[in-house]
């Protein structure tokens, strides 16, 4: 009588299939055939073909696209952390009431949950097309991204360097410069630089749903099919990021 | 008892470096928000009118057009959930041999790390609306666009991920099947894979999450989706069924997040 | 340091009357505590771990609700204050943590002057413009610890022992008629615990400021304090001088004998 050392695993043996199934019942959902692959292929090579070289002629259109752009992001990175911060306050449940916690918890998550193109493209329909609604939208983007943030940072504070402050008769402003401040506020400056350089990346895509900023460029020169153009932004945007995430990394290395 | 001390004593509470540096952030900080502001184009108007425009947008959408949800939404909701599945599974499988060469552990040939990294940090790079571009341009609109762009948006993150997990798997293990001359695929299988294991199903779902919300931006610009039906609501101004996209959209993003939350509580 | 403080005779500082508090209804973990705290002199509360010492502290300073009873300081119920009325008892009332709760990211001095928090303006606080007289009596307080040197170091950069002087010097700061201590020592080797309870009660007896310490050491208790009050299951059983206190009294106080 021999033993298997190595028994087969069933279960692993029917998600396999059952993994395998979707993925063929999907792509035939989707019309992903083997043709049409093939053709895609052919088209890619004659689409890169036509990227490069990249064309850097329309520079002057690139650079004001660009520097919108960057308005937009450190516009609504101001106004997003300056909203954010009462919010993360009110939806820390180690501070604040649980009626005020929890619709201030809901607000925020519906502002993370509605990607930030979907709220652009809303903006633009109500406030018209332009910078103004990217500001709007990626503003919305920022109170979901960082105001969780600062309520999560606020409810991991020690509460007996609060329960000391208050014992000394402090106003609630005043527990709240000394007590809970000192202990976020290196955290929270993190996640600002954070937040700037993940919006400057946002900024540069709501412009393709008319939100201002250098993705209205990008869209344009892709429906023009002026491909050397698109390659010459992509560029552009892919070292404006770059540099930023850079930047950002640095600066937050040097706060820890 | 304080008798023998000098009268005052100056307090403050940054040195003169210090207090220099924060002004001079303050001010770098203050310059560009001035600077922002007084280039930025934003037509005063439009400013003065955007909470009225909001408000009447609002009333627009309520209440939502729910009887609209089947069958147009719901078609379309389900093929947002296949973009996302579909491409995740084929981001995931295009990631893994590229972290394979990303992580030095594994692949000690510099250029080949190099080259592994430059792809993964090609691929997060350039955001999933953009590689929808690009794939619009190349398969044509459709959903199969859409699916490739989320595969490759999701190799960048997959990739640099698994690379560093599969970095910080112990290497003992795999030491000592080389030991007993088992062959590369083997001491990846038996000694790399149930090491990472548990990191790899937490990053594919997490992954996973954040395309399901990506892809239902995609059918803006043609890839696809629930964004076709969101935009030609909008071109058309239906607003309530404007909400009744929102709506599901909103409930789908909310259902896969506490499903991988669940999920990924119980892996690990 | 020699012997106690001499009790001079004036009128209570505290009443505490019928105190009570549960903090899951039908639990309670204070019985009806009736208490009257001397102008001077510090007294000691002892008895087990989770009898309510802490609790009875926290009421008077109403960091806990109590649930019934009255704490009356003069005239006032400390029991019954709200908002500001409730912010200005507080600030005449000095506390000092077991773990020192300071704010550890805020230095040395800012510690101190947090207990300056209920008198001075915000934008004072906010700015750290505090008037001069407070900055020299900061400095003057920190001498009188021994921690000339660190007003500027950061909290926590600090040992155990530095840790809770500064916690001292930022109860005292407030100029209290009353200084609550809750386990100062406990957190600290037993060299040091002598030194703080010398520093606390050689400083609160110059400033003429009564103490109530809650503390697990009996020696301790039986060196500083002029009064020992022992607690258990949330009721006063003893209460007197620190000579009365013999061990059939801490056998009722902590239970059992084998420990003695």
């Amino acid at each position: 009588m021999t033993r298997n050392p190595f028994p087969a695993n069933w279960p692993l043996r029917i998600g396999g299939l059952i993994g395998l199934t979707y993925i063929i019942y999907a792509s035939a959902q989707l019309g992903i055939t083997g043709e049409r692959l093939l053709h895609g292929f052919g088209e890619a090579q004659r689409f890169l073909a036509r990227m490069f070289p990249p064309n850097f002629e329309r520079w002057g259109l690139l650079v004001e696209g660009m520097l919108e752009s960057l308005q937009i992001a450190v516009l609504s990175t101001a106004i997003g952390i300056v909203l954010s911060l009462p919010l993360g306050l009110m939806a820390a449940r180690n501070l604040s009431p649980v009626w005020l916690a929890a619709p201030t918890r809901g607000f925020i998550a519906v502002c993370r949950s509605l990607h930030y193109v979907i709220v652009a493209i809303i903006f633009v329909k109500a406030l018209g097309f332009g910078a103004l609604a990217g500001v709007a939208a990626l503003t919305v983007a920022s109170i979901g991204f960082i105001a969780k943030l600062f309520a999560e940072a606020i409810e991991e504070i020690s509460m007996k360097q609060v329960e000391a402050v208050r014992a000394s008769g402090a106003s609630p402003a005043g527990v709240l410069i000394y007590g809970v401040v000192p202990q976020v506020a290196s955290r929270f400056i993190g996640f600002c630089i954070y937040l700037l350089d993940s919006n400057l990346r946002n900024s540069t895509l709501v412009g393709i749903v008319g939100a201002g900023g250098i993705g209205g460029t990008l869209f344009a020169a892709f429906k023009r099919f002026d491909y050397d153009f698109v390659c010459a932004i992509l560029i552009a945007i892919i070292a404006l990021i770059f540099l930023a995430e850079v930047i950002s990394g640095r600066i937050r290395a040097a706060l820890r | 008892m304080s008798a023998t001390l000098p009268l005052h004593r100056e307090w403050v509470r940054h040195s003169f470096g210090e207090r220099l540096l924060r002004y001079f952030l303050w001010l770098a900080a203050i310059a560009s928000l001035v600077w922002a502001v007084r280039s930025i184009e934003i037509i005063p108007e439009f400013l003065a009118d955007a909470p009225e425009q909001m408000a009447d947008l609002l009333i627009r959408m309520w209440p939502p057009d729910l009887g609209h949800y089947y069958p147009s939404v719901h078609a379309a909701m389900i093929e947002t959930l296949h973009i996302a599945s579909l491409g995740t599974v084929l981001g995931v499988a295009l990631a893994i041999p590229i972290a394979l060469l990303a992580a030095r552990n594994i692949c000690r040939n510099v250029l080949l790390n190099a080259v592994a990294q430059f792809l993964l940090v090609s691929s997060r790079s350039v955001n999933s609306l953009v590689w929808a571009l690009i794939f619009v341009a190349v398969f044509g609109p459709g959903p199969a666009a859409g699916t490739f762009a989320i595969a490759f948006r999701s190799i960048g993150f997959v990739g640099k991920l698994l690379a560093e997990a599969i970095e910080e798997a112990a290497p003992g293990p795999v030491e000592a099947l080389e030991a007993s001359g088992a062959p590369w695929g083997h001491r990846m299988l038996k000694g790399i894979w149930p090491q990472v294991q548990p990191a790899f199903w937490g990053i594919a779902l997490f992954r996973w999450d954040i395309n399901v919300r990506e892809s239902a931006v995609l059918g803006l610009v043609g890839a696809g989706g629930i964004g076709v039906v969101l935009d030609d609501a909008i071109n058309f101004f239906q607003w309530e069924r404007v909400a009744t996209i929102l709506l599901a959209i909103l409930a789908v993003v909310v259902v896969a997040e506490i499903l991988v939350t669940r999920i990924r509580a119980k892996l690990i | 340091m020699s012997a106690t403080p001499i009790l001079k005779s004036s009128g209570p500082i505290l009443r505490i009357e019928g105190l009570e508090k549960s903090y899951t209804p039908g639990k309670p973990v204070l019985r009806g505590i009736n208490l009257e705290i001397g102008a001077q002199g510090i007294t000691a509360i002892i008895g087990p771990s989770g009898t309510g010492k802490s609790t009875l502290l926290r009421c008077i300073n109403r960091l806990v609700e109590p649930t019934a009873g009255a704490i009356l300081m003069g005239e006032e119920d400390l029991a019954k204050l709200r908002g500001a009325a409730l912010r200005q008892a507080r600030r005449r009332i000095g506390m000092v943590f077991q773990e020192y709760n300071l704010v550890e990211r805020l230095t040395v001095m800012e510690n101190v002057l947090t207990g300056r928090l209920g008198y001075v303006p915000l934008w004072r606080a906010w700015l750290r413009k505090y008037p001069q007289d407070d900055i020299d009596r900061a400095f003057a307080l920190l001498d009188a610890v021994g921690l000339p040197e660190q007003a500027t170091r950061r909290a926590d950069a600090l040992s155990g022992g530095q840790r809770q002087r500064v916690g001292i010097a930022r109860a005292l700061m407030q100029s209290p008629a009353l200084l609550l201590a809750d386990e100062p020592t406990s957190s600290l080797d037993p060299k040091t615990a002598v030194e703080v309870m010398e520093l606390m009660a050689r400083l609160t007896g110059e400033a003429g400021v009564p103490v109530i310490v809650n503390i697990h050491n009996v020696d301790l208790a039986k060196r500083f304090a002029i009064r020992i009050i022992g607690m258990t299951g949330g009721a006063v059983v003893f209460d007197g001088p620190p000579e009365a206190l013999e061990s059939h009294h801490l056998r009722e106080i902590y239970g059992g004998e084998d420990w003695l």
